[in-house]
């Protein structure tokens, strides 16, 4: 018929030819999901420009491409993300490397970490932790219209898992190091689940990189289930080279009087699409979703934030800002949901972007949709350039062009990573994002934790 | 003084939509359905050219392709378009050329809602094209018009007189390709207004048409075209009212308007009509399609709305802004009350060096109303310099109702400057106490907020229709506290 079915029908084609394997390697409890799930993703398909979640974002280069899956993760993956363990440092972090999406499960199926959380491979969870594991799984990832989400589910076998028992508050933060590597062309597809307890903290900074040159597809999604009165903070670095295509769509589903924080910092990557779902499912609770990207080159960044205010008393804060260069691209879709009895909703959204050259483009679709009357609710978006008089009051001061052109850059995006609320990462970030405008970070070849 | 303010008082008191009124006038309908047998009955009996007829048809073949868009956030039921009666027209004697010409029930009922078509009575100097059901049923002032050199006529009469200018500018703006709706109104459209306003020329008076539905199981299907010539300014005004009726009628126009060079066009439209009774039943649907083209440099479009009924209003008055240095402006007030549903906003294409738009639209939602705000900014690659900003805020009256905005920002200009802010929000208690601290009761405390709040729009419109606003806002949120 179209492209688009084309494209769709090649992955469902993938699906029959690898389900067999995928469903040997995986609890019957996570298979019992992929049914269901191809034939949603048969509904809905490969997310194009029509579908309007997807308006101004153009994945069909990526998913046209011809990519080696690694579905079920063999010995040498394992070996290669061990040996990458002992390469972290610095950072005062749980460290967590991934390859691939799979997480490391040779020597230690499980490891308890200091403060009681325990952390895995979703495999091995559903080993140990059967209970939890089938109260949460599939029961947050949900949606009509991302195709995407669907596909995860019916083909994903593996990602890390997180369960943080009721009131433990862990010393550090993980860090979980997510390393793309191979001499092929990859996609690849994981699946992460995070549980907090009631009343727990917990701290989790995602690092998302590539090593190899190659042109790899991401397609991953995380369940989080933060319970009452916990605190969650989700700090997601990206910095990937401009082959990558980088999917992201996490849930986070929040019970009464919890508090959670998302920050997607995008320093570099080819295509990347953050989605973030928040639902606010108790009273009292708090959201946080912040986004900051920096783009050049040919890159393209898309922030879709949606949130569900589902309970009263809840309060939500969106803050997203970008800078465009060269021929980059950026999309920014915001929802702020209240539902019809969710009184005394306070629900903040902002959106500013600076382009700095004449072919940069920018897209901002900041959305409300308000079904409750007891509410503040606001949003504001911005597409512009640097202020000419701070530019020259700068300048005016001895400074030139260049150096305040930086600073006031700088400044801009400092207000996002000014929620950051580890010290150390928010001071490794500043002096990133410095490093990034300054074009000294113009490809990541290694792990931030590396280079700082 | 005094009794004016106990008129307003009145009619705040009485509530109920005073338009609803029917008039048994003898109408001469055509059978119901949609064929292109229809649409060549409805051209010859308008004794249309060919060209007309062609066009028609062509809108019509394209229209069977097309599906109902259902992006909007509304919901609309089916609608049957074979069950639609598109032309009926008051029966009257061939040519209306005087006032008593027209028939007197016809009179009556333009009198009764206060438009008045006898020119000499009328001081207020406001020119009337008066549209009943299909047809235009007479045009104040024009005479007085014709000296000036400005053409102002129905739509119909420009086809007969003025070939050539309905031609080379009917569907420019608007092409019958546009969407559903504009494909419906293209392929059935009977009447409507046309002005022209030649170069140089400033409007000596206000325009203004006033549509009504009268006849049940029809359709309205009008089109507007404006075209103001270099260095022109006019300034335009459109009401509509409909009698009350358990049935949804669909009401689905085309505006179109251009400004060439240094001309300059303010529309303003007082939308009143018939919401439907407080169970949602009934009322009309108002599917419209409306947009300008600042085809000339230094060129001015902006339009103003009050939205107070339809039972279902899905509209989006746009400007293209290709002249450079040209200016489109969007204010609006949408009321949405009981089951009404209102998805309105604007689209701004900024084209031209140095264009600016600005777009000001408040919401107010009551009862079990939907108030949605859907806008577009779109910065071209060489729209050097484009500026727009755009506020729109929300009110809500009571808990089951809702407000939404769906703004869409596309920038593809490093030197554009586009902002865009929103607000949802109640009246706060503290306010109302206020008011009632100083013996101001809770009714007049929120219809005093809300035209406070509403002002901003409402200072855009020309004096009368600035008072009659003020008058409907408090009508159409009568019973909404509680």
């Amino acid at each position: 018929m179209n492209a688009r079915s084309e494209i769709t029908e090649k992955y469902l084609q993938l699906y029959q030819a690898n389900i067999g394997r995928i469903e040997k390697s995986s609890p019957a409890f996570i298979n019992s999901f992929r049914s269901e799930a191809i034939q949603k993703f048969e509904q809905l398909g490969i997310p194009t420009r029509k579908n309007e979640a997807y308006r101004y974002t153009d994945l069909e280069i990526f998913f046209k491409h011809e990519f080696k899956n690694i579905f079920v993760p063999g010995k040498s993956d394992y070996l290669k993300a061990e040996r990458f363990r002992c390469d972290i440092t610095d950072l005062d972090a749980h460290g967590v490397v991934l390859v691939n999406g799979f997480y490391p499960s040779i020597t230690e199926k499980m490891r308890q970490l200091p403060g009681g959380a325990w952390i895995g491979s979703l495999k091995e969870a559903f080993v140990r932790f059967k209970d939890i594991v089938e109260n949460h799984y599939g029961k947050y990832a949900k949606s009509e219209s991302d195709g995407l989400i669907h596909l995860n589910t019916a083909m994903a076998s593996d990602g890390v898992f997180v369960y943080v028992p009721e009131g433990s508050n862990l010393d550090k933060p993980v860090q979980v190091v997510n390393i793309v590597d191979s001499e092929d062309d990859i996609f690849n597809q994981h699946r992460n689940l995070i549980v907090i307890g009631e009343n727990a903290v917990f701290t989790v900074i995602i690092c998302d990189h590539t090593l190899s040159p190659n042109k790899f597809l991401t397609n991953a999604v995380t369940e989080i289930y933060v319970g009452p009165h916990a605190r969650f903070n989700i700090i997601r670095v990206q910095n990937e080279h401009n082959n990558a295509c980088k999917i992201t769509h996490t849930f986070i589903h929040q019970e009464k009087g919890s508090y959670a924080s998302s920050n997607n910092i995008t320093l570099h990557g080819g295509l990347v699409r953050n989605s973030t779902y928040h639902f606010l499912g108790g009273r009292g609770a708090e959201t946080k979703s912040l986004g900051l990207f920096l783009t050049d080159k040919w890159q393209h960044i898309d922030n879709f934030v949606n949130v569900d205010h589902a309970s009263p008393d809840c309060t939500s804060n969106q803050l997203f800002k970008g800078v465009l260069d060269d021929m980059a691209t950026g999309a920014f879709n915001g929802r702020i949901y209240v539902a019809p009895d969710a009184q005394n909703t306070n629900a903040y959204q902002r959106n500013n972007n600076i382009l700095l050259t004449e072919d940069a483009k920018m897209d901002t679709k900041p959305q409300l949709e308000i079904y409750a009357d007891n509410v503040k609710c606001s949003h504001g978006a911005t597409v512009g350039q640097l202020d000419e008089d701070a530019l020259f009051y700068l300048q005016s001061r001895g400074i030139d062009q260049r150096e305040a052109k930086l600073m006031l850059m700088f400044g801009f995006a400092h207000e996002v990573i000014q929620n950051i609320e580890v010290e150390p990462l928010r001071e490794r970030i500043d002096s990133l994002v410095m490093q990034r405008l300054r074009g000294e970070l113009s490809r990541c070849a290694s792990c931030m934790v590396k280079c700082g | 003084m005094a009794k004016e303010q106990d008129k307003i008082l009145n009619d705040v008191a009485s509530g109920e939509y005073k338009y609803g009124f029917y008039t048994d006038i003898e109408t001469e309908k055509i059978p119901r359905g949609l064929s292109e047998d229809i649409i060549k009955l409805i051209s010859s009996k308008k004794g249309e050219p060919d060209w007309l007829l062609e066009f028609r048809l062509k809108a019509f073949r394209h229209w069977q392709t097309m599906k109902m868009p259902r992006w909007a956030n509304l919901k609309i039921p089916e609608i049957n378009y074979q069950d639609i009666v598109y032309y009926a027209a008051p029966k009257q004697r061939k040519t209306a050329e005087s006032i008593d010409d027209i028939d007197p029930e016809l009179k009556k009922t333009f009198d009764k809602l206060g438009i008045p078509l006898e020119e000499q009575k009328h001081l207020t100097g406001v020119a009337v094209d008066a549209v009943m059901d299909s047809v235009s049923v007479k045009t104040t002032f024009k005479e007085t018009l014709a000296e000036a050199g400005v053409i102002f006529c129905s739509f119909s009469e420009a086809v007969r007189e003025y070939p050539e200018l309905v031609k080379r500018y009917m569907g420019s703006v608007v092409p019958y390709t546009d969407n559903f709706f504009a494909a419906l109104n293209s392929a059935v459209f009977s009447d409507g207004s046309f002005c022209y306003i030649p170069k140089g020329v400033r409007c000596p008076m206000e325009l203004s048409t006033y549509f009504r539905i009268n006849a049940s199981n029809t359709g309205q299907f009008e089109r507007t075209l404006l075209v103001a010539d270099e260095e022109s300014y006019v300034s335009y005004l459109e009401g509509c009212t409909a009698p009350m009726r358990d049935e949804n009628q669909l009401h689905a126009a085309v505006v179109e308007i251009i400004a060439e060079n240094n001309a300059e066009v303010k529309y303003s439209t007082v939308q009143n009509w018939y919401p439907g009774d407080k169970e949602g039943k009934g009322g009309i649907f108002n599917f419209v399609t409306k947009r300008g083209l600042c085809r000339g440099e230094n060129s001015k479009i902006s339009w103003t709305q009050v939205e107070t009924g339809s039972a279902i209003t899905w509209k989006y008055p746009s400007c293209i802004l290709r002249g450079d240095n040209s200016v489109g402006e969007f204010y609006s007030v949408a009321v949405t009350n009981h089951y009404q549903q209102a998805d309105t906003g604007t689209k701004m294409i900024h084209i031209g060096k140095n264009t600016r738009s600005t777009i000001v639209s408040k919401g107010i939602s009551a009862g079990f109303g939907q108030n949605s705000y859907r806008g577009l900014v779109k910065v071209l690659k060489k729209a050097a310099n484009a500026r727009n900003f755009s506020q729109c805020d929300s009110l809500l009256l009571g808990d089951k109702c809702g407000a939404h905005t769906f703004p869409y920002i596309e920038v593809d200009n490093p030197t554009a400057i586009v902002e865009h802010e929103a607000t949802t929000s109640k009246i706060g208690e503290d306010q109302i106490f206020y008011c009632n601290q100083r013996g101001i009761s809770r009714e007049d405390a929120v219809g005093l907020i809300v035209n406070g709040y509403a002002r901003e729009v409402l200072n855009k419109l020309p004096m009368e229709f600035a008072v009659e606003a003020q008058k409907l806002l408090q009508i159409s949120l009568e019973g909404s506290v509680g």
